[in-house]
């Protein structure tokens, strides 16, 4: 476990001095001005606007985040053999990326946390200056805890993503492995299409291959619940722990297989 | 028998190379056995094998077959590598950290806690001569300063046996002078030491034993001054004011004379000529000796005759 949370804490320490905080206040930067300009377009619209604007602003930033660091927390380590001094250090190949893996999960938590904090600092403002009028046509408060929910299904779905850039980078370059990671992420939000396939053609195969496929691909959609916390919809509880639950056993699988492939491969 | 501290048997390596992933042996069956406290020097020409060796062993790469044991527990064991030192050939570190905070995070990984942690890397960074630059950034660190650290971090755990691929590359002769040194003391503290050269000079410096290596192969092994390849060709002498007459009388026991400048000439002597009585005479005839070397084959030469010759032994 101390080897895990040094690698990690290095990890941590290498992405604020890549400047990855400059990204934090850039969000924090085009919210203000977005929520500035939408209180002038639209009035009494603009909290929904800046909630949903503010919540895919989130995820936007954490997959940058997690697919740049994470494609290349093991390949460039690797590439630029700075891995070989670490690994004939009493560290094995499986703790090295379980820390490379909660590292960059630190990471992104600590910068989820500080834009969720943004965003809710934007809403207390834009409520501390809504008349009483606007207030009671929102469809949920400017500030509702119920956005938490959905914040929670963003980090866990950027923890998935992190655990599918870290799969790619244990045997594949960065470039490919950016690629494979996008590629996955943008499949994953089409995968009820996938599912529902079966019931557009005749052939049985193709409908057990639509639907095998739906189960083997992550489903990144089950994780989007922006549209319902937007409008005020509850998001049942059960829902989260499910969906959560099923992100965590994606993460472990994949943390698994990269591990397996990767403490069995030459580095070059 | 003791437990060696280093045990290889039969070690084998192929790399797949090229498009179509054809195997490509760079180390063919290497058996080695190293005991307790030796300096051993591992040479060989360019590609001869020595850092796939050394990777081997640290299990950055798994062989083909053979197999292996460092103070008798195979390669890969995790206790193993708490007792065990390597710097890698062209070592590269984290560029953002400065050099304290990079050896921090190794000390960290072997559990150091402060305050010896901090005691440990200040003095390792002294010993290697970069403590004036603990708080460069790496990336800011020449790259014998990066050589410099890299066997500072070689030593962060105090390792009874020391795996150095090419110590000496990028460093100035102070340096060399300097790497040498620590070696010597590191043996006086009875720690193995398993370093890899192509610098034959660097060897013969400090090591109880060399093994070469050539194409994959182990072609020879054992004492340096046993290895008859290696005694001395003969002698080159350097001396000053030499006058012409005691040059006249010693010409006919000279292999070749060079005039360097005036008063000044290389003298080589054959092999089997007692250099002491010569200097002896020389002193007498009031000339002053300014160096004397033993002419050794080169390792280089070594390598070009023991090759062709197993090429064509290979053809028989
Ligand atoms: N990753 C690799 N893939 C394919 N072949 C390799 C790889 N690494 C080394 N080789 C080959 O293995 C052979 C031995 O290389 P190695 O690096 O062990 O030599 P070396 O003795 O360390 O040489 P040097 O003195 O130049 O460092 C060479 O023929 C080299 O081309
Ligand atoms: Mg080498």
């Amino acid at each position: 476990m101390r080897v895990i949370r040094h690698v990690a804490v290095n990890v941590f320490r290498e992405s604020v001095r890549d400047r990855v905080p400059y990204t934090l206040l850039l969000f924090a930067v085009l919210l203000i001005a977005a929520s500035r300009v939408l209180a002038q377009l639209t009035a009494g619209q603009d909290v929904k606007i800046v909630k949903d604007l503010g919540l895919a602003a989130i995820a936007a930033f954490g997959l940058f985040i997690a697919v740049f660091l994470g494609v290349g927390l093991v390949s460039k380590e690797v590439e630029r053999r700075s891995i070989y001094a670490i690994l004939a250090k009493p560290v094995s190949r499986a703790q090295f990326i379980a820390g490379k893996y909660a590292g960059l999960v630190l990471t992104l938590f600590v910068n989820v946390m500080v834009m969720t904090g943004a965003l809710y600092l934007v809403l207390a403002w834009l409520m501390a200056t809504a008349t009483p009028a606007e207030r009671a046509s929102w469809d949920a408060p400017a500030m509702d805890p119920e956005m938490l929910g959905a914040v929670l299904m963003i980090f866990i779905e950027l923890m998935l993503v992190t655990a599918i850039a870290l799969f790619f980078s244990a045997f594949t370059s960065p470039l490919l492995s950016a690629a494979c990671t996008f590629g996955l992420y943008v499949i994953g939000h089409f995968t009820g299409e996938l599912r529902d396939f079966d019931t557009l053609t005749d052939s049985r195969a193709v409908g057990w291959l639509t639907r095998g496929l739906y189960h083997l691909l992550p489903d990144f959609s089950a994780f989007d619940v922006k549209l319902q916390v937007v409008h005020g919809i509850h998001v049942p509880a059960g829902y989260l722990a499910t969906t959560a639950a099923y992100g965590f056993a994606y993460v472990a699988a994949l943390i698994l297989g990269g591990t397996y492939i990767f403490t069995r491969r030459d580095l070059k | 028998m003791a437990t060696p501290a280093l045990l290889i048997e039969g070690l084998t390596k192929d790399y797949a190379v090229g498009f179509r992933r054809r195997p490509h042996r760079a180390l063919d069956g290497l058996t080695l056995r190293i005991e307790p406290g030796e300096v051993f020097g591992f040479l060989g020409p360019n590609g001869a094998g020595k850092t796939t060796t050394l990777k081997l062993l640290m299990q950055l790469i798994y062989p083909t077959a053979g197999r292996a044991e460092i103070l008798g527990r195979p390669i890969g064991d995790i206790g193993a590598r708490r007792r065990l030192g390597y710097l890698a050939e062209n070592p590269s570190f984290y560029d953002y950290l400065t050099a304290e905070e990079m050896l921090t995070y190794f000390a960290q990984l072997f559990g150091y806690q402060l305050p010896e942690r901090r005691q440990r890397v200040s003095d390792l960074l002294d010993r290697v001569g970069i403590g004036q630059e603990r708080r460069f950034q790496l990336r800011k660190l020449s790259k014998g300063m990066v050589q410099r650290f890299g066997i500072a971090q070689a030593l962060v755990n105090d390792p009874e046996i020391l795996f150095l691929d090419e110590p000496m590359s990028g460093l100035d002769p102070l340096g060399r002078r300097d790497v040498r040194a620590l070696i010597l003391e590191l043996r006086e503290q009875g720690r193995t030491i398993f370093f890899s050269s192509h610098i034959l000079s660097d060897a013969e410096a400090v090591c109880g034993r060399v093994a070469v290596l050539a194409g994959g192969r182990l072609v020879a092994q054992g004492r340096l001054t046993d290895l008859r390849e290696f005694s001395a060709r003969g002698w080159e002498l350097v001396v000053a004011n030499l006058s012409p007459d005691a040059l006249e009388r010693v010409r006919p026991r000279t292999a070749r004379v060079t005039p360097i400048s005036a008063g000044r000439y290389g003298l080589e002597l054959p092999p089997d000529s007692a250099p002491d009585a010569f200097l002896a005479e020389l002193v007498a005839a009031g000339a002053s000796i300014v160096s004397l070397n033993p002419l050794r084959e080169t390792l280089e030469d070594f390598f070009v005759e023991r090759v062709t010759r197993a090429a064509s032994d290979a053809r028989h």
